[in-house]
Parts: structure tokens; C-alpha cells; sequence
């Protein structure tokens, strides 16, 4: 895997009406590792992920996944985790899991029982009785279950009390597989989840500001990437 | 192994200073098997592409050798022992040194602070 690229993105423009969510981007995601996308609100964080994963068509430039272009067969390689809630409120948590079933070839039901007891989660349990950790929890059982190459998270982390961060990032260290996943995370919580990444993209105004292997990071500049952060968005 | 990282400084070569210090301290021992790298990323929560670098950083370091199919295992090697110890005395005479000098005490006194408090702290172990 050494090497490899999972993710090519270049010169990668988005427009919305009245603002340039990316500027022209170039970026390489190296295959087989976890990749910390890191940047203020609006920096266009989830834009590029949202392109990575098909979800938004870029204005301008390219972007090419394990050497394809985005093509819809791609979503069977790709699971997305968005920041946005979209389960259904009167659903049960088994039932959940039966839809994504029903929905991706490569979800894993067991996989997905094994996550949920580790989550200390219930299939019995009703989504919209659950609190906001419990929901970003459920959010990583079904992303982490289905086994794809590419593995996209949007802001896993986001509004959830510490205990169950931490629970979610144990989740993903403990499944995640190097040989044959490649993982992008987007997140604010530098400070908890910094010792997992292998690589670093810090993103600000639709631009990448600096870029690289974390321990090379701490190496160069002595610091921790919590502290580079605050270094490079002041 | 419980590992406090630090987080200004490459996981990597912590991970690998760790592992000198046990040898030192022998709570390992040369020749001794090492955990398996996915055993040890659960162990001290850290990413596994994380452990590969230290372990095949310390094979470069020729500290440890992979056996194909039997795992990654400390060398016995008693010059290698001895450079360790010197290297991990070294940097922490070295540390202490700086200090002692940062703060204006001139190499005699430096020298004297230290035979005078390990006078004291044998008055204290006896």
C-alpha cells in the first residue's frame, strides 16, 4: 500500500452562488492510511468530501478514486458518513440496520452487532429516543460495518459528549483494516483525534495550507498537530 | 505497555523509546518476542500504519528482526544492549546538563550538585 493513492483531486473548483467553497485544490489521499481533514467552519471540508464520495458535482477539475472517475457502481466502494442526521425518527435501531442491509451489498449485519455491543447500543432501541451521542454512535456502527475500501466521515465527532467520542474513535481504530482501507475524517476535535491520523490536510478558505505525514509534522515543527493548528489558522 | 504520548513528538520514536526503556529496565528481554503489530495499535490505542513505522524503523536500527511467519523479535545482541544504555544515559546526562547550564551554574558546581544530592539520597535509601 505504500505509496499508493486512494483519492486524486486536481485543480478541483466548487462554486455556490455568491462564494468559492474550493479554490482550486490539488491533493493526493494516500491509500491505506487514516487522513485528518482539519480546517475552520466553512474552510469547504465538507464540500470535498462530498465530492470524494459523489455527492456534489465539482465546477471545475478532477477527481479520481482508486483510478476511476465518480461513477455511481463507485458508491459500493465508498461509505459516507454525513454530518447531517438522516435516519428515520420511528425506526428502531434493528430495523435501521436492515434497511442498510437491504440497501449496500457490502454491509455487514454481523459486523454491525459486534459494533453495536462495543457502542453499547441497542437493536430494541427507538432513533428518536436516542440522545445525541447515542445517534453519532449509531452513525459509526452503520458507516464502519460495511466493508469498503474507502471509508469518508464528515465531522463524526461534532455535538457529542466526550464519552462517546472517544468510544467512536476507539471504534474506528479497532476496525479499521490498513491493508485494505483507506480512511478520511473530517474533525474540530484535533487535541483527541491527532494520535490516529497518518496524514494530515489542513484546508482554510477553499485552500490547502499545509499538508503532510503527522509524525513527520511533529518532527519538523515540534509541536503536536493541535498546536500547528492554532499556528496555521490564527 | 501504557504509553503517555507526547504529543509534540513523532508517536513513532516514542513507541520505539518505550521499548529501549523496558530492554533497559528488563522488563523485556533480548530475544523475546514482540506483540503482534495489530495486537499492540489495540493494546496502546494508536493507528496500526503507526506501529508498522516503529517496528520497521526499529528493524532498520537493527533493534529487532522479523522472523517470516513467526513474528518480530528483540535481537540478542549484547553490543547493541550496551549502545542502548550508553545512548539513554547519555541523553539524560545531556538533559540535565542543559538545564543546569540554563540556569548559570558553572561546570564545577554542576558536578558538585551532583555528588552532594547522591550523598543525600543514599543518607535517605540506607
Amino acid at each position: 500500500m505504500e505509496d499508493k493513492i486512494a483519492v486524486e483531486i486536481k485543480n478541483l473548483v466548487k462554486k455556490y452562488p455568491g462564494v468559492n467553497a474550493l479554490k482550486g485544490v490539488d491533493i493526493n489521499f494516500p491509500a491505506g492510511k487514516i487522513t485528518g481533514l482539519i480546517g475552520p467552519n466553512g474552510s469547504g471540508k465538507s464540500t470535498m468530501l462530498k465530492s470524494i464520495a459523489g455527492l456534489a458535482r465539482p465546477s471545475e477539475g478532477e477527481i479520481s478514486v482508486f483510478s476511476e472517475k465518480p461513477h455511481w457502481k463507485l458508491k459500493e466502494r465508498i461509505a459516507f458518513l454525513p454530518e447531517i442526521n438522516y435516519f428515520y425518527k420511528n425506526y428502531t435501531i434493528g430495523r435501521m440496520l436492515k434497511l442498510y442491509q437491504s440497501q449496500f451489498t457490502t454491509f455487514s449485519q454481523e459486523k454491525a452487532l459486534e459494533l453495536l455491543d462495543f457502542m453499547n447500543l441497542k437493536p430494541g432501541l427507538i432513533i428518536k429516543n436516542l440522545s445525541k451521542g447515542m445517534v453519532g454512535r449509531l452513525k459509526l456502527v452503520l458507516t464502519m460495518a460495511r466493508q469498503v475500501p474507502l471509508i469518508i466521515m464528515d465531522e463524526p465527532l461534532a455535538g457529542i459528549d466526550p464519552k462517546s467520542r472517544s468510544r467512536i474513535l476507539e471504534g474506528i481504530i479497532n476496525e479499521y483494516n490498513a491493508e485494505e482501507q483507506t480512511i478520511i475524517l473530517s474533525t474540530h476535535e484535533v487535541l483527541e483525534a491527532e494520535r490516529f491520523f497518518d496524514f494530515v490536510i489542513f484546508l482554510e478558505n477553499g485552500e490547502v495550507k499545509l499538508q503532510g505525514d503527522a509524525d513527520d509534522l511533529r518532527a519538523e515543527h515540534s509541536k503536536s498537530i493541535q498546536d500547528l493548528v492554532k499556528e496555521v489558522f490564527i | 505497555m501504557k504509553i503517555n504520548f507526547d504529543a509534540t513528538k513523532p508517536i513513532y520514536e516514542q513507541i520505539i523509546d518505550q521499548i529501549k526503556k523496558m530492554l533497559i529496565r528488563q522488563e523485556m528481554s533480548p530475544g523475546e518476542k514482540l506483540p503482534s503489530q495489530r495486537d499492540l495499535a489495540r493494546l496502546i490505542e494508536v493507528n496500526p500504519n503507526t506501529i508498522q513505522r516503529a517496528y520497521r524503523e526499529m528493524e532498520l536500527l537493527e533493534l529487532v528482526e522479523t522472523r517470516r511467519g513467526k513474528g518480530t523479535f528483540i535481537k540478542e545482541d549484547e553490543k547493541m544492549m550496551s549502545e542502548i544504555r550508553r545512548e539513554m544515559a547519555r541523553d539524560a546526562a545531556n538533559k540535565f546538563i542543559e538545564e543546569m547550564l540554563s540556569l548559570g551554574f558553572s561546570q564545577a558546581e554542576i558536578v558538585t550538585w551532583i555528588e552532594n544530592e547522591l550523598v543525600d539520597l543514599k543518607k535517605h535509601t540506607n
